[in-house]
């Protein structure tokens, strides 16, 4: 088995019409990260992931899954660049993606 | 250009009410997403790190002026108003909502176009020289076959669940500007010892994860025997190739496991029965109507001399260098091939906006321009204009931002969209290009140094053709942090070569150092008349090597 992850995760998917970044925050979907919910616990994480999968079902979203969080002084920040750039958009170009609106106060989009 | 006939544009039509109704039983719960999966990738559609993504087809890279301003109306309209031109010389746009895609669609096939065969593991869209029909060097025309192999390849039901994707490009040239040697199949028109004029058949070139260059399959295969040929090439692989691994399914698996000279021999017994069934001969009346859509635009008789494009040489530097490098020879006397350059210093190499997309249409239009060309390095080519237009082209160019004259040049980065866009990227590549272009950004440093092809890939896909490079790099992620592979020596031209991996990579802000210090060693140890790939065939990776680590500390691994 493998290790239990050791930082916070989120859960986060595209949405089924538009293919919109989306973040889970208990029991429904939001459209920054900043918003979503961060789950210290992986037992908690698991079990939001499996009640986030309902949403597939209903045709909300596709694929949901979980990532590792930092969260310094209450900023969330990606454990990935993967996920940095998911959230935050193209690093060329900043006219687009979520960084594109300049809300990211609890948002550390540094890579 | 071609132009589509009542069964194309029949079958274009129903397809795009097909994925209209299918994408509503998605959106209705008719269909999972596994289900739905595989038919919006049959039309183009991905889902990608940001958004849906959806791929363009561009046959053989020609479009017209007014597929080109639909497809910079799409961008604006159900995009953000931009493209990206890829190496499959295809358009991706980057935000394309699902509900939106069926209208996309029926937009773009009033044009004409469509997403079919862009994505699954089909016979992808057929690529060609970007000078085709243009170029003196060529033997003929390599599209009409493109399209013929389009016409042949498209719901071939037999190779619609190929065990991968095969990717099929032709040439004419003895030069490759199509990167021949690494597709899965290739075709070169020829002529033998008689005069005839036929094809030369390769196959099993690919690169990815286990890059080859492809084995001639026939030195000469008689012209109406084309496509039994090509079928029979697609049979053996089809019948025989591996479905086990993801990583051994391509045809340069199959080839290079059983060797060329049983595969040979495999497709030798496969085209004497497709032969004798007499079903697959091309009919010489059909090759001839399709190539009256690829007759050239009626010349005019000029002087190969154009006072006009003299005198502005003498006049402006800025034209003069953009004639040097992105002005070729054109088979017509008074004629020339231009390249647009889409990899302007600083910019997102391929991208191009809805309102340069418009611009360029209406540009064709004035000058009479029936057609521009994609090509794989992603730039766009206007394949016929007169010298006398050339000053007046370059200077509406150059208010558009496509005048950048560097074709060939260090600063003609080909990358990927990499870990910006992609949902497979390991790294970005956009930056690194962006990067070293910036270092190379001096036009006298890019003309002392010549002909160097540099090519990134965000991950070992290799959509940035980084085995092929003359400086190759590739992103790896290592535990979520990216650093970038250098190789040397590769080509994609008719010199094909894979490119030799230097060692450990190197860190996200090292990377345009190490490429600089590399390019600085050729320079200064190159014999004269050396490019930086016979340079390094000379001298090998060690002197580079020594070089490229100065830094160590900022060695990855």
């Amino acid at each position: 088995m493998a290790a239990a992850p050791k930082l916070p995760q989120m859960i986060t998917a595209n949405r089924l019409r538009d293919g919109e970044v989306v973040w889970w925050k208990a029991g429904h979907w939001v459209e920054r990260i900043e918003q979503g919910s961060v789950y210290e616990d992986p037992k908690a994480a698991a079990a939001a992931l499996t009640e986030a999968q309902v949403f597939v079902t209903d045709r909300v979203v596709v694929n949901p899954y979980l990532f590792e969080v930092r969260v310094t002084d209450g900023r969330i920040k990606p454990a990935s660049e993967r996920e940095l750039i998911r959230a935050a958009g193209p690093t060329v170009r900043h006219d687009l993606g979520k960084q594109s609106c300049p809300t990211l106060e609890s948002f550390d989009v540094s890579l | 250009m071609y132009r589509y006939d009542e069964f194309d544009a029949q079958f274009v039509a129903e397809r795009v009410e097909q994925f209209r109704y299918q994408v509503a039983r998605r959106l209705a719960g008719e269909l999972t997403e596994d289900e739905f999966k595989p038919l919006r990738l049959m039309n183009g559609l991905y889902l990608q790190l940001h958004a849906y993504m959806l791929r363009i087809a561009v046959p053989y890279g020609t479009l017209s002026s007014k597929q080109l301003r639909k497809l910079g109306q799409i961008a604006r309209k159900y995009d953000k108003g931009y493209g990206h031109f890829t190496t499959r010389t295809n358009l991706q746009l980057n935000w394309p909502k699902l509900v939106d895609v069926p209208d996309i669609l029926a937009e773009l096939a009033s044009v004409e176009m469509h997403c079919i065969q862009t994505s699954g593991n089909c016979i992808r869209n057929v690529t060609a020289d970007q000078f085709a029909g243009a170029t003196a060097e060529e033997m003929e025309d390599p599209r009409p076959l493109c399209e013929i192999i389009r016409q042949w390849s498209t719901r071939h039901p037999e190779f619609t669940f190929l065990a991968r994707k095969f990717k099929i490009a032709v040439g004419a040239t003895e030069h490759d500007r199509a990167a021949l040697q690494y597709h899965d199949m290739a075709v070169q028109v020829v002529r033998n010892a008689e005069g005839r004029t036929g094809y030369l058949v390769m196959a099993g070139g690919g690169m990815g994860r286990t890059p080859y260059v492809a084995h001639v399959m026939r030195e000469f295969v008689e012209r109406e025997d084309i496509l039994a040929y090509l079928e029979a090439v697609l049979r053996v692989y089809n019948e025989d190739s591996r479905r086990d691994n993801i990583h051994k399914q391509r045809i340069k698996i199959l080839i290079n496991a059983i060797g060329p000279e049983e595969m040979r021999r495999r497709v030798a017994r496969e085209f004497e029965e497709i032969k004798a069934s007499g079903t697959l001969q091309l009919p010489q009346d059909e090759l001839d109507r399709i190539k009256t859509y690829f007759a050239p635009p009626e010349f005019e008789k000029l002087p190969d001399v154009s006072s006009q494009f003299e005198v502005a040489q003498q006049r402006d530097a800025d034209f003069a260098n953009w004639v040097m490098t992105n002005v070729a020879k054109h088979k017509q006397p008074g004629y020339a091939i231009a390249t647009i350059s889409l990899k302007p210093v600083g910019g997102v190499p391929g991208d191009a906006t809805s309102d340069q997309m418009e611009a360029l249409a209406d540009l064709m239009d004035e000058f009479g321009f029936d057609e521009v060309r994609v090509s794989h390095e992603q730039n766009l080519v206007l394949p016929h204009v007169k010298k006398r237009d050339l000053p007046a082209v370059y200077a509406r160019l150059k208010a558009l931002g496509v005048a950048t004259p560097n074709a060939g040049l260090i600063t003609d980065i080909i990358a990927c969209p990499g870990l910006d866009y992609c949902d497979l990227a390991n790294a970005r590549s956009i930056p690194v290009a962006q990067d070293i272009a910036r270092r190379f950004e001096n036009l006298q440093r890019q003309h002392d140094i010549g002909e160097l092809k540099i090519k990134i890939s965000g991950c070992i896909n290799a959509c940035g053709h980084h085995h092929a490079g003359h400086i190759g790099i590739l992103g790896v992620d290592k535990k979520g942090v990216e650093y970038y592979q250098l190789q040397l020596g590769g080509s994609g031209a008719e010199d094909a070569s894979i490119g030799d991996i230097m060692g450990p990579g190197f860190g996200r802000h090292e990377i345009a150092n190490a490429v600089e210090r590399v390019v600085d060693h050729y320079l200064k140890v190159r014999l004269d008349g050396e490019r930086f790939l016979d340079t390094y065939r000379r001298v090998g990776m060690e002197p580079f090597k020594n070089v490229a680590y100065l830094e160590q500390l900022y060695a990855a691994y």
